[in-house]
């Protein structure tokens, strides 16, 4: 069953094309790496994705809803967390947790006992009355996540969610991430390190506004005869018009 | 779903470390200290007094312009030149010159003239400085002419509502609104502007939040938070100069309950175009200046010219500025504030019907 499928997606900020003319559709439960240099438009291409940007042209079906026409109803069957760190820094652990869960329509006794459950599962039982702005930057981002996919969302996208966050933590992150998975929740997540791309179970990568490559990371490995998803990333952007190479 | 959002909005303010307490003694600094220095009786006049004559009544005046209380006789000057140094350096704000031979001319010839010359940089200063001491000097006059001893006519004033003609008690209602704009305008505006700037609007516009509860979740805090502010300001005004309202307090609630709704509509409004605090502030300050000059605040709406009393409909902050006046000095009831009520509707409408127009959960 496919949870997104996009189909000839365009988005035009006066004369730049920021993403032009992409196609492509993700399964359910799939982990979707979508890979790109910075400004490659993979930012753009998931706001519109979100409900968050309007398309130029082209459609695209996210959990069953149009993004054009029914962007609020996608955005009740999603999760998302932003490349920005978007906790309110000035509310406290559960907070945060209640507001978001609260917004989502999770009654407050559900919440009350899964929150008890997520702090035990994240080891932050201590911080549940922390200030979210007192807390490390990558438990912020475990945390955020897990606010995220509070909800069970059908599909959770995650920009950049690793930026910045020590390797040891980025671990644990992906493990989140898999465990996700498992309860059937579709992650679509962009990324700049090429080792966490290889967790996922397929890769696309975005070369100034299009999709150039898209398959597993074994098979892209194939195809372009490389060691690693390194190598594949930087045959790739070699192409690019504006990587200034 | 209002419900999380009311109470995030309300930790949020408790918790800031600021806010709170600028909310508490904004109203005790305007109400006890802006009536105070936003003061137009004129105090203090520098004068210099060029006395050629050196005569007793010469000296008979200038002893009474001194105790007058208005004038500050700042020297003593040889000549006009010399007293004009004065006017030009700004130690003087006018000058009184009293001719040679004043006094024989008046024993003699019944009639003689003085020159009062006033520098008009402070227009207000100098007409009511030249006024004042036109008047004192026609007292003076009268008490050296024994004429018109019958049948003189004398006006004794009485004035209505202010009988002892209290400034403050003109402006401390205005400046409660004054108070009002500043925390219901500029905190909701502010407050969007700044989940802009940290990009956690991005999160809540990611969910399927209706528009009009976002805006519902941003306007309701600010209006409480505008009722508290209010009261404060009564207690002040009472304290300080035991002001209480001729009129009902209901009433002023109820008007203030509309301008709270239409300003915080509109410092949302701001919110929405601008991107950044910088911008926010810019706007909220060009328009709240402009809508507090032509609120009649500190002058009459109908000393303005035409087109600026017909531009005055536009300030929200002129029609709650009446309501206060009236029901504060003349004790007003709704009934003869009606306009002001169906303005202030109008405002509030318009404004929040914009804010949640404009709010885009999309670009």
């Amino acid at each position: 069953m496919k949870v997104i499928e996009v189909e000839n997606l365009t988005k035009k900020f006066g004369s730049f094309t920021a993403v032009d003319n992409i196609s492509f559709s993700v399964e359910k439960g799939e982990i979707f790496g979508f890979l790109g240099a910075n400004g490659a438009g993979k930012t753009t291409a998931m706001r519109m994705l979100c409900g968050l940007l309007s398309p130029t042209s082209g459609k695209g079906v996210v959990a069953g809803y149009d993004i054009l026409h029914d962007s609020e109803k996608v955005k009740a069957s999603i999760g998302y967390m932003s490349q920005k760190f978007a906790l309110y820094e000035d509310l406290k652990v559960w907070e945060n947790i209640r507001l978001y869960a609260g917004i989502y329509g999770v009654s407050e006794k559900e919440t009350r006992e899964r929150t008890q459950l997520l702090l035990a599962e994240l080891g932050f039982e201590k911080e549940r009355n922390s200030l979210v702005k007192s807390l490390p930057l990558g438990w912020r981002q475990k945390l955020a996540f897990s606010v995220s996919i509070f909800h069970n969302p059908s599909i959770v996208f995650l920009d950049e969610p690793t930026g910045g966050v020590d390797p040891v933590t980025r671990r644990q992150f992906w493990e989140m991430i898999y465990q996700a998975s498992e309860r059937g929740i579709t992650v679509f997540v962009t990324t700049h390190y090429m080792d966490e791309a290889e967790y996922c179970n397929r890769v696309s990568i975005m070369v100034d506004g299009r999709i150039d490559a898209l398959d597993s990371p074994a098979s892209l490995r194939k195809e372009f005869g490389a060691a690693d998803m390194d190598e594949v990333f930087r045959k790739l952007a070699r192409k690019s018009k504006n990587n200034g190479l | 779903m209002l419900k999380y959002l009311l109470e995030k909005e309300f930790k949020q303010f408790f918790r800031n470390k600021a806010l709170p307490k600028i909310a508490v003694v904004m109203p005790f600094m305007a109400i006890l200290i802006f009536p105070l220095v936003a003061n137009f009786e004129i105090k203090n006049i520098n004068l210099t007094v060029v006395d050629n004559d050196k005569s007793t009544i010469s000296r008979e005046l200038t002893e009474k312009v001194r105790s007058g209380g208005y004038f500050r006789i700042s020297e003593v000057a040889d000549n006009y030149q010399e007293a004009m140094r004065g006017i030009e350096l700004n130690t003087s704000d006018m000058i009184l010159e009293i001719p040679a031979y004043f006094e024989r001319d008046i024993v003699k010839e019944g009639t003689a003239r003085l020159y009062i010359a006033a520098n008009a940089v402070s227009g207000t200063k100098g007409g009511l400085g030249s006024a004042y001491l036109a008047g004192i000097v026609g007292d003076f006059n009268k008490n050296i002419s024994t004429v018109l001893k019958d049948g003189a006519i004398t006006i004794s004033p009485r004035f209505w509502y202010n009988p002892r003609l209290l400034y403050t008690h003109f402006m401390v209602p205005a400046l409660m609104v004054m108070v009002l704009a500043m925390v219901c305008g500029f905190l909701p505006a502010l407050n969007i502007v700044g989940e802009k700037e940290s990009g956690t609007i991005e999160q809540i516009n990611v969910t399927p939040v209706k528009k009009l509860t976002f805006i519902l979740s941003k306007l309701i805090p600010y209006w409480i938070i505008g009722f508290v502010v209010l009261t404060i300001c009564f207690l002040a005004a009472w304290m300080a100069y035991g002001l209480v309202p001729v009129g009902s307090l209901a009433t002023i609630y109820l008007f203030a309950a509309l301008f709270v709704l239409s300003f915080s509509g509109f410092g949302l409004v701001i919110s929405n175009y601008a991107t950044t605090l910088q911008q926010a502030m810019f706007m909220m300050f060009f328009f709240l200046l402009t809508f507090i000059f032509m609120s009649g605040l500190y002058t009459p709406v109908a000393n303005m010219p035409d087109w600026a009393q017909k531009l005055s409909i536009i300030s929200p902050l002129k029609y709650i500025i009446i309501v206060l006046r009236q029901v504060y000095l003349k004790g007003s009831g709704f009934s003869e504030l009606l306009t002001s009520f169906w303005m202030l509707s109008a405002f509030a409408v318009f404004f929040n019907g914009w804010a949640v127009l404009s709010y885009r959960k999309k670009s």
